[in-house]
Parts: C-alpha cells; sequence; structure tokens
C-alpha cells in the first residue's frame, strides 16, 4: 500500500502549470537545496513519508544529506520519476536522436553500430534502455525506492507508437534490479489501464491528472473515473487542483470520492499550506 | 480513416508519429528514415511499416496525406514531391529556406486544390487563440505597439556542430526560434511589411545567429519589437510571450497565463482593470495528449480538413508561408545595417573593442574603427 499521501517537488524546481513568475519566484528559493530540506522536513513533521521526484541532478543533493542523515531520514520513501524530459529534449534538438542517445551511454550507442552493425543494437535494444534507467538512479543509491515511475512524455510516446513491449521489460527490470514497483505517469489514464492490462502487468500503479474540472483527463472525466472504478489500477491523482484552478477543498473533496485512487500527490512549500492539505486529504479520507 | 504517412524521425517527427498512430481515425501507413538505426528500431518494436525511400513509401502506400519532419534543407524538395503525387502535407516549420520555393509550393497547392498546413503550434495555443478572439472582437481598441519574446536554452556553449549549427540546412536562432515569434505576430497582430534594425546575434555557435533582435512593422503600420534567444541558460524551457497594447487596453500573454488589462474608456462600469485567465480556462481537451494539447489538436486540425477535402487552415501555407517572408527580410536587414558602413558583414562587438576605440566609434561611427576581421 502506497502511503495516502504524496508530496511532490515541482515547486522546487520552478515548474509552475500557470505563471513563469511564480516559477521565478519559486526557482529563486531554493536554489540552496537546505531550503528544499526545510520543506521536507515541515513536510514529515506534519505526517508526510513519501517523496515523489524527478530525476533533475540538483535531486542527489537531496540523496546525499539522506544518506548522510540516516536516523533522521530512515522512513521516508523516494519514489523516482525519470527521466528528466527537457534535458533530453534539449539534447535531441541539438544532436539528433542517436547523437543525444549517445551522449547518455557515453558513446555505447553508436560506438555498438560501427562495430557490430545492426545485430548489436538489436541484441542491446532493452540494454540501452537499462543504461539510462541505471544512469537516472545512481543518485538515489542507498534511499528507499520503492516505486520507480516513467514519466508521462515517456509512457506516452512509447504508447503512442505502440512500442508497450518496453513497459513489461522496464517493469521486470526495475523489480531485478532495484526491487522495485513500476510507475507509470500518463495524460491518457484510459489508454495507459487498457494497454497495461493488456501487457498483464496486474494492478498497476498509474499517477494521473485528476480533478474535478477535467483538466488534463484525456478521453474526458467519466472515461477516466470508468479506468479506475474496475478496481484493476492502483491510481495517483495529481494535479487536482487543475493547476491553480479549483478550491483546495472542492479539489481534494473530488479526489478523495474517486474509487481506485490510492494516493494523493500534492506540492507546496509552505508549512501552513502543506499541513492544511494533508489534514484536508486524512479528513476526507475517511 | 485518412492515410497519413510521414518522413522524419527527428523529435517532431517521432512526436507526430505517436499522435497519428493514436489517432482513432488515422491508419499510419508508413515512416520513412534514412536513419538505419531508427528504422529498426521503429520497425522492430512497433507496427508502422517503415522505408528508407520516401518515394517508394509514398508510390506503395498511396497515403492521403504526408507529414514531414526533416530538417529544412529537404522541405522543398519532399513537398513537391507529395503535392506533385495529389497528396496533402502536413510541412514542419519554417516551410523553405527561402520564400521563392514557398510560393512555388503554394502555386503548386492552390493548382492541385491541396492543402499544406504548417507546424506552427502556437496557433493552436489555447491562451494564443483566446488573445486572437479578444483582439478580433476589438477589446484592445487600436493596437499600437507589441513586444514579442521566445527564449530558451538550446545551445548555452560552444558544442560540436550538428545541422541545427549551419545555416544552409535550416540550422540557427531565426528559422528555429524566432520564426515561432514571427508567426506568432503575424497571427495575432497582422501581415508583417517591414523590419528594421535588425541584429542576428551570435553568442555560442560559429556558424548561425543564437539570438535575434528586430523592429517589425505590420501593414497597418503597427511596429513592435522581437527579442529571441536559444542561449538563455536561464530558461528551463523554451517560453514565448507577447505583450500588445491598445487604446482600450492591454495583454499580456504566454502559453500559461492570459493578463488582460481594460482601460476605463475600453472597459466600461466595473469591468476596468486587470483580470487573469489561465490555460486551463481556454483548453479545450485532446483525444490523445503527449506534450501539450496544441500539438495534438493541430494534427487532429489538419487530419479533420484532409478527411473533409478543405485547404482553408489557419496555419495553411497562405498564412503561415508568410514567415518565410519575414525571414528573409531579417536577414537583408541585419547585413543591410552593417555593410553600408562597413566591408564586413559581420557586426562589430563592441565590448570587444577599447574605450578609446568605442568613443571614437561614438563621434564618428563611419570611421576605420568599424572594420571588422
Amino acid at each position: 500500500m502506497m502511503d495516502r499521501v504524496i508530496f511532490g517537488d515541482n515547486q522546487f524546481f520552478g515548474v509552475d502549470h500557470l505563471s513563469q513568475e511564480n516559477s521565478r519566484k519559486k526557482e529563486q528559493r531554493f536554489k540552496d537545496t537546505g531550503e528544499i530540506l526545510k520543506v521536507l522536513d515541515a513536510a514529515h513533521e506534519v505526517g508526510i513519508r513519501t517523496f515523489m521526484c524527478t530525476t533533475y541532478s540538483r535531486i542527489g543533493e537531496i540523496c546525499d544529506h539522506f544518506r548522510s542523515n540516516p536516523a533522521k531520514y530512515a522512513d521516508w520513501k523516494i519514489y523516482p520519476c525519470m527521466p528528466y524530459a527537457h534535458k533530453y529534449a534539449n539534447a535531441v534538438t541539438e544532436l539528433g536522436i542517436t547523437g543525444a542517445l549517445n551522449r547518455f551511454t557515453g558513446g555505447n550507442v553508436m560506438e555498438g553500430f560501427i562495430k557490430g552493425g545492426a545485430a548489436v543494437v538489436q541484441r542491446d535494444a532493452f540494454k540501452i534502455m537499462q543504461m539510462l534507467v541505471d544512469a537516472e538512479m545512481a543518485m538515489f543509491q542507498g534511499t528507499n525506492t520503492e516505486v520507480i515511475f516513467l514519466q508521462n512524455v515517456v509512457t506516452d510516446l512509447l504508447m503512442g507508437l505502440g512500442m508497450d513491449e518496453f513497459f513489461l521489460h522496464y517493469a521486470d527490470y526495475v523489480a531485478s534490479k532495484y526491487g522495485a514497483k513500476p510507475g507509470f505517469i500518463t495524460m491518457n489514464l484510459p489508454l495507459a489501464a487498457e494497454r497495461l492490462h493488456r501487457l498483464g502487468i496486474e494492478k498497476p500503479i498509474i499517477c494521473a491528472s485528476l480533478n474535478k474540472i477535467g483538466f488534463r483527463m484525456t478521453g474526458g472525466i467519466e472515461a477516466n473515473e470508468k479506468a479506475l472504478l474496475d478496481g484493476e489500477v492502483r491510481g495517483i491523482a495529481m494535479q487536482a487542483l487543475a493547476a491553480g484552478a479549483l478550491r483546495p477543498r472542492e479539489a481534494m473533496e473530488y479526489v478523495c470520492g474517486l474509487k481506485g485512487v490510492e494516493s494523493i500527490l500534492f506540492g507546496a512549500s509552505s508549512h501552513s499550506h502543506i499541513e492544511e492539505t494533508y489534514h484536508l486529504i486524512e479528513e476526507l479520507s475517511d | 480513416m485518412v492515410r497519413a504517412a510521414l518522413i522524419g524521425l527527428g523529435k517532431m517527427g517521432i512526436s507526430h508519429c505517436a499522435i497519428l498512430n493514436a489517432h482513432p481515425g488515422v491508419e499510419l501507413v508508413g515512416v520513412a528514415d534514412t536513419s538505419k538505426l531508427l528504422r529498426w528500431g521503429m520497425g522492430k518494436y512497433s507496427s508502422v511499416p517503415m522505408y528508407d525511400d520516401y518515394k517508394e513509401m509514398i508510390e506503395k502506400t498511396q497515403p492521403d496525406c504526408v507529414f514531414v519532419a526533416t530538417p529544412t534543407k529537404l522541405h522543398f524538395q519532399l513537398a513537391r514531391f507529395c503535392l506533385e503525387q495529389g497528396v496533402h502535407v502536413f510541412l514542419e516549420k519554417p516551410c523553405c529556406l527561402n520564400y521563392e520555393d514557398t510560393t512555388t509550393l503554394r502555386g503548386i497547392a492552390e493548382e492541385g486544390k491541396l492543402l499544406v498546413q504548417l507546424g506552427y503550434h502556437n496557433r493552436f495555443l489555447g491562451t494564443f487563440r483566446e488573445v486572437k478572439r479578444l483582439i478580433d472582437e476589438g477589446t484592445l481598441g487600436n493596437i499600437y505597439h507589441f513586444s514579442a519574446e521566445a527564449y530558451g536554452p538550446v545551445v548555452v556553449e560552444a558544442k560540436e556542430a550538428t545541422w541545427r549549427s549551419n545555416r544552409g540546412e535550416g540550422g540557427g536562432c531565426l528559422y528555429d526560434y524566432a520564426s515561432h515569434v514571427i508567426n506568432l505576430v503575424q497571427f495575432l497582430v497582422g501581415e508583417i511589411r517591414e523590419v528594421r534594425g535588425t541584429r542576428l546575434e551570435h553568442v555560442f555557435s560559429r556558424d548561425v545567429e543564437d539570438a535575434v533582435y528586430s523592429t517589425l512593422i505590420t501593414e497597418d503600420g503597427i511596429g513592435g519589437q522581437m527579442t529571441v534567444s536559444w542561449s538563455e541558460e536561464s530558461f528551463r524551457k523554451m517560453v514565448t510571450s507577447i505583450k500588445i497594447s491598445g487604446t482600450k487596453g492591454r495583454i499580456e500573454a504566454d502559453a500559461q497565463e492570459l493578463k488582460l488589462y481594460l482601460n476605463k474608456a475600453g472597459g466600461g462600469d466595473g469591468e476596468h482593470g486587470w483580470k487573469v485567465s489561465y490555460l486551463t480556462d481556454h483548453t479545450a481537451p485532446v483525444d490523445y495528449y503527449l506534450r501539450g494539447e496544441e500539438y495534438s489538436a493541430q494534427v487532429d486540425d489538419f487530419i479533420a480538413r484532409v478527411s473533409a477535402g478543405s485547404t482553408d487552415s489557419v496555419n495553411s501555407i497562405q498564412y503561415s508561408g508568410e514567415t518565410d517572408r519575414v525571414i528573409e527580410l531579417l536577414i537583408t536587414d541585419n547585413e543591410r545595417d552593417y555593410s553600408g558602413i562597413s566591408q564586413s558583414k559581420k557586426p562589430v562587438n563592441l565590448s570587444s573593442l577599447g574605450f578609446w576605440t568605442r568613443l571614437k566609434l561614438l563621434i564618428n561611427p563611419g570611421s576605420d574603427a568599424h572594420y571588422t576581421s
């Protein structure tokens, strides 16, 4: 069972879906990793024990801190979400797809291709994926990572291309190498649920945009609710506040009442805000 | 069912490919790319038939439309071939490397009653569409100025060369980032007649510009500034924004936020002042989401038009092809500014000159000190 409340990281890295200005303010405040740790401590004090974060290089500093203070952070769970897509997207813009693959696998892709021709790459296609996963996971060594997520841009891209087979290999790999469950972030929950079931991934953990006004709920509110209702998905609701369009109580009333939603993901940067939201979810979940 | 094919598996090609493959009204009949590795990867793990020769693909698969997402250098040749085969074309931006080619494509498309739609996705973005609606309704009164910007972190240090660092292949900030901004101004404010004071600046790249600054003037005589740089490390991703001032009010908009200020005269009773709305207020849901509703929306729109046999699109070559004309104006203007007073077409980097030289230049801009090596 995942915790009911999961703490997110967007606020730390200047991600704000509504305002560039807010984004900058937050980025400035959290330039100092110590400030991030203070907020995580506040979240812990309130009762939060799970931190879900994108694999930005700066998360490495947080992991360092966790490792150096094992007593204090022993009960924290970290859910990594990989990859940090803009890093790859900017590299692809600059170097093309093979060039970018090359950079992130230390030149192995092209080298293999030149040396052994297509056969080597063919045999090692899943190896490339494993190398990319390992590169992203290196910073989390020694922390408690029970669920490892694929970011929505990867989940949705592979799904769109019909390359679902990778999900199965990904699931097997994070289980065997990291003893973790696979998680899938997606903007297409109904489609993802259907595809993951078809692959035979049992009760997949799916994190998707779920909110009262249907923002980023591809396929519509009804189809999303239906995908959760059959009880075959372990849902994590993100964007419950619809990027700020909803008031906290009405927003949480909706997601807390959704069958199939095991956890609710939110991010905040003030102690009072974290406390308020946490207790609101607790109250509405009973 | 619309039969679609695609040429070019770069960043945009892969994205279109996923959107098309997930589209309930589309059969993706083929994808062509010159990379053996990508052909193999796609061929093995997806069900899409792969080709190395686009001509063979089009002849064999007889698609209704083709998505062309190759480096810009190849756009003209590929799009012309498709149009000559009687196939509608979705062409990534910018259209061509020169306006003459764009005009030729447009002519062939019009003769064959075919649609060429370009990939300027801002025209499908909720907040910018709302800006367009407000302007068309006259909310701002007479527009008298605009300021359009885009920043992003594509080239933040000197690096190895790719087609994006080669102007001849369509590389550089002008074709890549600035074309979006020009197109957005054309969409929201009006067709651009003239450009002045253009500077194409090198920041890290040797062979292409990393920043574009200019004053754009529309056919209605509305002037405004364009400030674009892809060498801004301070931005996490590309951010495009526009500010528009009119006699009745002002708009400041980016992809996420739309701030509208109505003057007392424009707003009337109780309406004047700031009103902020968000992407959430202006975004219609799509059937499959990959990286922003606008990317899916532009493909949906194109497919719907192909299906209905309509050649009229907000992003058709008839409108968005004009961005290529403005790109040429900018290149010419950048050269004109300096060639009159210097033998070199390269701008002088003032900061690299000594104090006295700079002073001399200020006093006598035609002096020898302006020559660069």
